[in-house]
C-alpha cells in the first residue's frame, strides 16, 4: 500500500511561524527539529560545564571546604545525568541525525514527523525537571547510575523527579530511534541502495537499534526503583528480600549499550568529515559497515564487565571479559580505516579537520584504557577510581564532544550559508585539546595509585595532580568562550559560504544552504558514490 | 536563517514531482512492540533471577492458584480469535459485524480486567509482602495496564467502524490492523506471562 503526499497538508505545515519563531514552535521540519536539538542540548551542556568546574574546584584542595559532602555528590550526580542524558546523546543522535539523515536517504522528511516533534519537545520540560530535582528537598545524589540501596535510603523526593525525567528522555529517545530506523530502511529514495548509504546512516541504523532494544529495560528498571521509594517495595532493597545486583545487571544492560549510543554515531559523523577534508574516498566501507553492526551485536553482551565487583562468578567474568576484549577488534578496524582515508590525502588544515584527528588522538586512548579495564585482575584494582574517570571522559568527551565540535565546525556553513571563523576555529581547538587533556590524562595516575572517585576529599598526597586537573578543567572552560564568539558573530555576519563550500559529495551538499523547506527543488539526487573523492568532477556530475 | 517563501516553493515542487511513499506505520508500529517487549523482557529476566538466587523468607507466603490464570488465558486467546474475525468482516464491507465483533472482544478484555482484580482481592499477599508478591503484582499489573489502552483502543475503533460516518472502512484498514497487532501482541506477552508466573 502506498501514501500518496497530499499537497494541501504540505501547505498547512507552511503556515508555520518563519525565522528565529520556528525554532520555539512545534515545527515538523527535521531541519528545524535539528537544531532545536542542538541548541537546546547545547544549553544543557552550559549548565552540565558549570557542574563540572564547581567539582574541579572542590578538588583543587583535599578538604571538603568549597562545598558541603552531600552537595558534591548532587552536583556530580546532576553533572553526569545531564551530560549524558541531556547534551551527548540528545545531540549526536537527535540533532545530527534529524539533519542528515532525511538528506542522505534522499528523503523530504523523517519518516514520522510528529512524533519527531513529540521526540524533541520531551527533552526541554524532562531537562528542566532534572535541574529543578537539584532544588527539592533530598536531591539525588546516588550517581548517574542511581544504584541502590543509596538511591531508595537517602531522602527521596529529589530522586523520584530524577527518576521521572530520565524516564520521559528515555522514551523520548525510543521515540527517535523508531523514527530513524523507519527512515533509513523505509524512506530510501528510489534507486538508493543500502550499501550506498553515507556512514553515518549506518551508524544511526546501529545506534538505533541499540536505543530500541536497551532503553525500555532501563525504563522497566527505574520503574522498579521508583516503586521502592514510593510504595515501599523490596525489588533492589537488601532489607526487605531484594537484590541490588539484578538492578545493576539490568541498569548496565542499557548503560553499557549506551556507551556506544553515544559513540557510534560520532563514528558515522567523523566517517563523514575525514573523506571531505582530506579529499580522499573512506577506506573500507564495506568492513566499517560490519564493524558497526559487529559492536552493536557486541554491545548488548558485555554489561557485566561494569560489575567485576559486585560478586559476579568466575564463569561471567570470563565471558565478559573475552566479549569487552572482542569489541577492540571492530573498533580498531575503523581506527585504521580512518587512518588510511587520510593516508596521502590532500588534508586541508581546518577546524573540523582538527577537532576529528582530536577525535581520533584522544579515542585510542580511551580505546585502550577500555581493553586495559576489561580484564578482571585489572579492573578489580582500579575499580570505582579516578582511572575509569579518565577512561570515560576520554572516550565521551575526548570523542564523541569533540566530533560535536567538529560537525558543528563542518555543517555550520549547510545550516546558516555562513562561514565560521577559522582562525577562532583553531584557537577553540588549541585551548579545547591541551585542556582536555591536561584536565583527564592526570587522572590515570590518580586512579592507577588509589584515588577513589565520586568522594569529595581525598589523600592529600594527590593535591598537585588533582591542581593540574582543575587547571586543565578551567581552560576547558575558557575555551567555550571563543566558540560562542564565532557562533555569534559569524550567524550575524560571517562570510557567505555558497552551497558547497567544501566541495563535498554527499547529498546534503547539493542543495542550496541553508536548504529550502522539504530539501529539493525538485526530485531528491541520486547520490551512488558519497564518497567518490579524487575523480574528475565532473564525472560525478 | 531560512527565510525562503515557502508556501510557494513546495507548490512548485509538488507540482513537478507527484510523490507517493510506502505506507510504513505498520513498520514504525512493529519496532515500537519489539521496544515494549523489551520492557517485559527486563522484568522476566529480573523474576527469574530473583527465583534463581533469592530464596523466599520462612513464614513469606507466596501462592498462587491456577483457575483464574487460566480462564484468562482462554478470555485473551478466544479475544485475538474474535479480533480477526473482526477484521476479515470490515475487508469484506460487513461494517455492522465488524463492529459486533469488535465489541465481543472489547468486553472479553474487560471481563479478563475484572477476573484479574478479583485474583488480586483474593490472593493471600499484598504488593509489600515479600520480593516475589512485589514482583507478581509489578509483571501482572504492567500487563493489566496494556490490557486496559488495548480495551479502550478496541472501543475506540468499534465506534469509528460504525456505518454512517465512520472512518474505518476497507479502504481505511489500517487503525483496526494497528490496534489488532498491538492485541496479538499483549495476549502473546499474557501467555509467556502465564508459563513463567504460574507455571514454572
Amino acid at each position: 500500500m502506498t501514501i500518496s503526499i497530499d499537497p494541501q497538508k504540505t501547505n498547512n505545515e507552511s503556515l508555520q511561524p518563519k525565522g528565529w519563531l520556528r525554532y520555539f514552535s512545534f515545527s515538523l521540519d527535521h531541519k528545524v527539529i535539528g537544531i532545536q536539538y542542538l541548541v537546546c542540548g547545547f544549553l544543557f551542556y552550559l549548565i552540565g560545564g558549570t557542574l563540572a568546574s564547581a567539582i574541579r574546584i572542590e578538588l583543587a584542595s583535599p578538604m571538603s571546604d568549597f562545598m558541603p559532602r552531600d552537595v558534591y555528590n548532587q552536583v556530580l550526580t546532576l553533572h553526569g545525568t545531564i551530560m549524558i542524558f541531556l547534551w551527548i546523546v540528545p545531540v549526536v543522535n537527535g540533532a545530527f541525525g534529524n539533519y542528515l539523515i532525511p538528506f542522505y536517504v534522499g528523503a523530504r522528511d523523517m519518516a514520522f514527523p510528529r512524533l519527531n516533534a513529540v521526540a524533541f519537545w520531551l527533552i526541554p520540560p524532562s531537562g528542566l525537571m532534572l535541574v529543578a530535582s537539584y532544588f527539592v528537598e533530598g536531591a539525588a545524589q546516588a550517581g548517574w547510575t542511581a544504584y541502590p540501596p543509596l538511591s531508595i535510603t537517602t531522602p527521596q523526593s529529589g530522586q523520584i523527579i530524577w527518576i521521572l525525567s530520565v524516564l520521559l528522555l528515555g522514551g523520548s529517545s525510543i521515540f527517535g530511534g523508531i523514527n530513524f530506523i523507519a527512515t533509513i530502511i523505509k524512506l530510501r529514495r528510489p534507486g538508493l541502495k543500502l550499501m550506498q548509504l553515507p556512514m553515518y546512516c549506518w551508524a544511526m541504523l546501529g545506534t538505533s537499534l541499540l536505543v530500541v532494544l536497551s532503553t525500555p529495560v532501563l525504563a522497566g528498571t527505574l520503574i522498579l526503583l521508583s516503586f521502592d521509594i514510593i510504595a515501599n517495595t523490596g525489588f533492589f532493597n537488601p532489607v526487605l528480600g531484594g537484590n541490588v545486583v539484578v538492578y545493576q545487571h539490568l541498569f548496565w544492560f542499557y548503560s553499557h549499550p549506551a556507551v556506544y549510543i553515544m559513540v557510534l554515531p560520532a563514528f558515522g559523523l567523523v566517517s563523514e568529515i575525514l573523506p571531505v577534508h582530506a579529499r580522499k574516498p573512506l577506506f573500507g566501507y564495506t568492513t566499517m559497515v560490519f564493524s558497526i553492526m559487529g559492536i552493536v551485536v557486541l554491545g548488548l553482551v558485555v554489561w557485566a564487565h561494569h560489575m567485576f565487583t559486585s560478586g559476579t562468578p568466575p564463569w561471567m567474568r570470563l565471558f565478559f571479559t573475552i566479549a569487552t576484549a572482542f569489541i577492540a577488534v571492530p573498533t580498531g578496524i575503523k581506527f585504521f580505516n580512518w587512518v588510511a582515508t587520510l593516508w596521502g590525502g590532500k588534508i586541508s588544515i581546518n577546524s573540523a579537520m582538527l577537532f576529528s584527528c582530536g577525535f581520533i588522538i584522544n579515542f585510542v586512548f580511551g580505546g585502550i584504557t577500555g581493553v586495559a579495564l576489561a580484564q578482571v585482575p585489572f579492573d578489580i584494582h582500579v575499580h570505582d577510581t579516578y582511572f575509569v574517570v579518565a577512561h570515560f571522559h576520554y572516550i565521551v568527551y575526548g570523542g564523541t564532544v569533540f566530533i560535536i565540535f567538529s560537525s558543528i565546525y563542518h555543517w555550520f556553513p549547510k545550516v546558516t550559508g555562513k562561514m565560521l571563523n577559522k582562525k577562532l576555529g583553531i584557537l577553540h581547538f588549541i585551548i579545547t585539546f591541551i585542556g582536555f587533556n591536561l584536565c583527564f590524562a592526570p587522572q590515570h595516575w590518580l586512579g592507577l595509585n588509589g584515588m577513589p572517585r565520586r568522594v569529595a576529599e581525598y589523600d592529600p598526597q594527590f593535591q598537585f595532580v588533582n591542581q593540574i586537573s582543575s587547571l586543565g578543567a578551567l581552560l576547558m572552560a575558557i575555551s567555550t568562550i571563543p566558540f560562542l564568539i564565532n557562533v555569534f558573530l559569524s550567524v550575524r555576519n560571517g562570510k557567505n559560504a555558497g552551497d558547497n563550500p567544501w566541495n563535498a559529495l554527499t547529498p546534503e551538499w547539493l542543495t542550496s544552504s541553508p536548504p529550502p523547506v522539504e530539501n529539493w527543488k525538485g526530485e531528491a539526487p541520486l547520490v551512488e558514490e558519497p564518497y567518490g573523492y579524487g575523480k574528475e568532477i565532473s564525472e560525478q556530475k | 536563517m531560512t527565510t525562503l517563501d515557502s508556501s510557494k516553493e513546495i507548490q512548485k515542487n509538488n507540482s513537478e514531482v507527484n510523490e507517493t511513499h510506502e505506507d510504513f506505520r505498520m513498520f514504525g508500529l512493529i519496532t515500537f512492540l519489539i521496544a515494549d517487549g523489551m520492557t517485559f523482557a527486563g522484568f522476566f529476566a529480573a523474576y527469574l533471577t530473583y527465583k534463581a538466587v533469592n530464596p523466599l523468607p520462612d513464614g513469606a507466603i507466596y501462592e498462587l492458584e491456577l483457575p483464574i490464570p487460566t480462564l484468562n488465558t482462554i478470555l485473551l486467546l478466544v479475544s485475538s480469535a474474535t479480533f480477526h474475525k473482526a477484521g476479515k468482516a470490515l475487508l469484506k464491507d460487513k461494517n455492522s459485524n465488524s463492529q459486533k465483533w469488535l465489541f465481543f472482544t472489547a468486553f472479553l478484555g474487560i471481563i479478563f480486567l475484572i477476573c484479574q482484580l478479583f485474583e488480586y482481592f483474593h490472593l493471600p499477599f499484598g504488593l509489600t509482602d515479600n520480593l516475589f508478591a512485589s514482583t507478581f503484582y509489578a509483571l501482572t499489573g504492567f500487563h493489566g495496564l496494556h490490557v486496559t489502552l488495548g480495551t479502550l483502543m478496541i472501543l475506540i475503533i468499534a465506534w469509528q467502524s460504525r456505518i454512517n460516518g465512520g472512518r474505518l472502512t476497507s479502504q481505511n484498514m489500517f487503525p483496526l490492523e494497528a490496534v489488532e497487532l498491538y492485541w496479538h501482541f499483549v495476549d502473546g506477552i499474557w501467555v509467556v506471562l502465564f508459563i513463567i508466573l504460574y507455571l514454572l
